[in-house]
């Protein structure tokens, strides 16, 4: 027998153990067929199918898309990008939930935040960056799917679609604001409030209504509070669902130009 | 013999007359006389096969791939210079590994050559059912499907790359770079947190988030509630949502939509002017200020930029 040397029945012995890992039932249980993650995984049209096919991904993505659609300059990725930050925002702001009171406290809280909790700041920061940078790519994705003029049929209603998007973006991060509960915030809210109380005919009742009551208290933050943690965030899940779906039923990304 | 069970006859039969413009009555008939001669519709190709080769004995014709799937039976025959009718057997042993079709030929030959009755017109009718009958099953014809796609395809077929690696890739490139974006701007610049929120003091001035101070800027020209500046506000968010259904210009290319273009750079340049003149140049009382002698006046870039 040819003597192997160590380092190589090291490589072996690793080889085969992740070999009979990957291949083993827990693996094969968990990755669908054609998963790179499974046993055998060749890199070939058909399992390149599969890697979309057989995967929670088809819930996102076709199997094939349109080349020029894959140009990083086409979309520059702003959609995905928009995306991608609200799920950011969203584990921030889990992780934030657990040291926030939207009461009288909630200055406290965020003090301690940022002085008291590992990693506090860090995620602070990055949840109100976050929201800061989804809201301008969001707006930059909307100009550049007008300039594609990617609105045009069949694409109209998704549009609209697009644009409750926006409103509900600001919406969040207008809610967000008032939920430090300093002085910059209970100012820029009492601003943007008394703007929605010039609307038009219903202009008293919007303002009433957004600061449950006549001026921002602690009543205003609860209520900006629920609506920033649960009921915006719901419908926005609901009205990107549609957006995505409509994406992929209106045959893809539009274009070329 | 396969029996047909009548009620789905019946429903061929129905189909048949609508698109003949028969009575159903006449098309069931029709298609039950066929069920005996006509429909065993190999007979006729073997004839065909038995006269054909004769010519073809003479010149070793090239196997000429007819593109009619149907009338091909007879073709791939022709190309062994086969000596007549009787020698079947070796035409079949030849020509066994080729096609399926082409197998199914040389079945058909082995039924009794003793060709019935039908005329050997019948091969050129390429629309006969062409399925080797098996042993004693025997085909009927139950409507003719014309060689024509159900659906029209609308669209030129186009040019598709798989989604994985080609935008997944890319995707999770731009999310990561995303991330690491993200956590450094967050531990470089600290987020904004000043005193606690007091009613009583109202600081000077008091500015909304930055994305709404464009239009604080544009309601500070007009005191709203004597201009309404707010209605044309709302008809704009309502007119913005139908706007694909105001411009019905089909074209995309942006030489042909410059209006359109034209339009949206110059909200997107009316917007960022006034949003920028309402986070650095707007100082106490709304007075205008400018950021490098002044200094700057909104809170959220409080920590981070300072020209003093
Ligand atoms: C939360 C906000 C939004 C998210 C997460 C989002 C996500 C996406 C994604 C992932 C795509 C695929 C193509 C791409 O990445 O560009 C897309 C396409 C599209 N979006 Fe959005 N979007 C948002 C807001 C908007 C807004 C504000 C508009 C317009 C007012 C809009 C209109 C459209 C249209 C028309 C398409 C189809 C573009 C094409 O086919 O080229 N979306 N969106």
């Amino acid at each position: 027998m040819q003597k192997l040397s160590l380092r190589d029945r090291i490589k072996e012995a690793r080889v085969s153990a992740t070999d009979s890992f990957r291949g083993g039932k827990l693996m094969s249980s968990i990755f669908r067929p054609g998963s790179p993650f499974r046993k055998g995984y060749v890199d070939s049209p058909r399992n390149r199918s599969y890697v979309v096919m057989n995967n929670v991904l088809y819930h996102l993505h076709p199997v094939k898309v349109k080349r020029h659609g894959v140009r990083l300059s086409y979309t520059l990725c702003l959609g995905g990008l928009s995306f991608f930050l609200f799920i950011v925002l969203t584990i921030t702001g889990i992780w934030l939930m657990f040291y926030f009171r939207p009461t009288e406290l909630a200055y406290v809280d965020i003090q301690a935040l940022q002085t008291d909790i590992a990693f506090g700041s860090l995620v602070r920061n990055m949840h109100r960056w976050g929201a800061h940078l989804m809201v301008l790519v969001v707006f930059l994705h909307m100009s550049r799917v007008f300039y594609h003029g990617a609105y045009k049929a069949p694409r109209e209603f998704n549009w609209v679609i697009g644009v409750i998007l926006l409103l509900l973006t600001l919406l969040l991060s207008f809610t967000g604001y008032l939920l430090p509960w300093d002085q910059l915030a209970i100012w820029a809210v009492t601003v943007g409030g008394n703007m929605a109380g010039y609307t038009p005919v219903i202009g008293a009742q919007a303002k009433f209504g957004l600061f449950a009551g006549l001026e921002a208290t602690t009543a205003t933050l609860l209520r900006f509070y629920v609506l920033h943690v649960l009921f915006l965030p719901f419908i926005i899940v609901i009205f990107m669902a549609v957006h995505f779906w409509r994406v992929r039923k209106d045959g893809g990304i539009s274009g070329p130009l | 013999m396969v029996d047909i069970p009548e009620h789905l006859l019946k429903r061929a039969a129905q189909a048949r007359a609508k698109a003949l413009g028969i009575s159903v009555e006449k098309a069931l008939a029709e298609m039950k006389g066929q069920e005996d001669p006509t429909i065993v519709s190999k007979e006729p190709e073997v004839i065909a096969f038995e006269e054909v080769p004769t010519p073809a004995a003479e010149t070793p014709a090239p196997v000429t791939e007819t593109p009619a799937p149907v009338t091909e039976i007879p073709v791939p025959v022709t190309e062994t210079p086969a000596p007549a009718a009787e020698t079947i057997s070796p035409v079949k042993e030849e020509h066994a590994a080729e096609t399926t079709e082409k197998v199914a030929a040389v079945k058909i030959e082995q039924k009794p050559p003793a060709a019935k009755a039908p005329a050997p017109a019948k091969v050129d009718t390429p629309d006969e059912v062409d399925f080797a009958p098996e042993v004693k099953v025997t085909q009927r014809l139950l409507t003719v499907v014309k060689a024509k796609p159900i659906q029209k395809p609308v669209s030129e077929p186009v040019d598709k790359v798989n989604t994985w690696p080609h935008l997944m890739l890319p995707e999770f490139v731009s999310l990561m770079a995303m991330t690491a974006f993200l956590i450094l701007l967050s531990a470089i610049l600290q987020a904004p947190l000043l005193e606690e929120a007091n009613p009583n003091v109202t600081p000077n001035p008091a500015k909304a988030p930055w994305y709404f101070l464009g239009l604080q800027e544009l309601l500070s020209y007009w005191d709203p509630q004597i201009a309404g500046v707010m209605i044309p506000l709302v008809l704009g968010v309502v007119v913005w949502m139908a706007f694909p259904y105001i411009d019905r210009n089909p074209e995309t290319h942006p030489s042909k939509r410059k209006f359109a273009i034209m339009f949206y750079t110059f909200f997107l340049a009316g917007a960022g002017v006034l949003t920028i003149i309402g986070v650095l140049f707007r100082g106490p009382g709304w007075n205008w200020t400018y950021p490098w002698i002044d200094g700057i006046w909104f809170d959220d870039l409080l920590d981070w930029i300072h020209f003093e």
